[in-house]
């Protein structure tokens, strides 16, 4: 009782502070950025600048199977998938896994032959942090296409 | 690989065929990121290379990073284009080479 009491007690002198306070605690909070979103590591840069050897990849044309938000990071599943005809003349070369904040950019690289059918993948990774996960696949005629997707980490992949 | 690959192919290929291989190796896929207690970083050891061939002719390959989860489950498609035998290679760091000769059934 007596500390409802004293909870009523709050001239406006203090009101004013505490809601001052309670918009400043507020304001930070939206200033920091979703954690990992959009935040990608030198070394990425430098693995994707190496993969594309100049070219600019075209956005789109990736399937990228992946949850939206995970519970533990090291073991994220995933499908990553390209439609193509997969003939000699015009298939899917490789899918490039990229990752924009794990120690490691590179995950894998899988490798397709007009024999696979099908430029399709599945697998399970490892996730330090909330990031962008990135796949880049690489066509038989020498263009890139480039896919992103955004996955929430809850607990990182342990030591990665 | 302490405990062989599991492969799981279908029943029964009709001749060219697109099909799904699932493979799942036993492995620790250790970073070489991780300390132990001591501190003393514990060296990596993963299998880097997975690699599939179907009568002598490459159809697919991988190669994996520290980024890929304990145990990699890869599953990947080829078009059988008459009977044959498939085989799968998996390489660890350790050197160890892991091959399973897998039978398709083409009707």
């Amino acid at each position: 009782m007596a500390d409802a009491s004293r909870i009523l007690v709050l001239d406006r002198r203090n009101f004013v502070a505490g809601a001052g306070a309670a918009a400043l605690i507020g304001a930070l909070f939206a200033a920091i950025p979703k954690a990992g979103a959009g935040e990608r590591s030198a070394k990425f840069e430098a693995a994707l600048a190496a993969l594309l050897a100049g070219a600019t990849p075209k956005d789109g044309g990736i399937e990228m199977d992946l949850p939206d938000s995970v519970e533990n990071g090291a073991y994220v599943p995933l499908a990553l998938s390209v439609k193509s005809p997969m003939t000699a003349a015009n298939h899917v070369k490789a899918i490039h896994l990229l990752s924009t904040l794990n120690p490691r950019a590179t995950v894998a690289t899988f490798r397709f032959t007009p024999l696979s059918g099908k430029a399709r993948i599945t697998s399970r990774m490892r996730l330090a942090k909330t990031q962008e996960v990135v796949a880049i696949a690489e066509l038989s005629d020498g263009t890139f296409l480039m896919g992103t997707r955004t996955v929430d980490v809850k607990i990182g992949g342990c030591g990665l | 690989m302490k405990k062989p690959p599991r492969v799981k192919v279908p029943q029964s290929i009709g001749v060219g065929e697109v099909v799904e291989i699932k493979t799942l190796a036993t492995h620790i896929m250790e970073t070489g990121n991780r300390k132990d207690a001591a501190g003393n970083v514990i060296p990596r050891d993963i299998i880097h290379t997975f690699t599939a061939t179907f009568d002598g002719q490459e159809v697919f390959s991988a190669e994996l990073g520290p980024g890929i989860a304990a145990n990699p489950y890869i599953a990947f498609y080829l078009k059988v284009a008459g009977p044959g035998a498939l085989e799968l290679v998996w390489l660890d760091d350790s050197g160890e080479r892991t091959v399973a000769s897998v039978p398709l059934n083409v009707v």
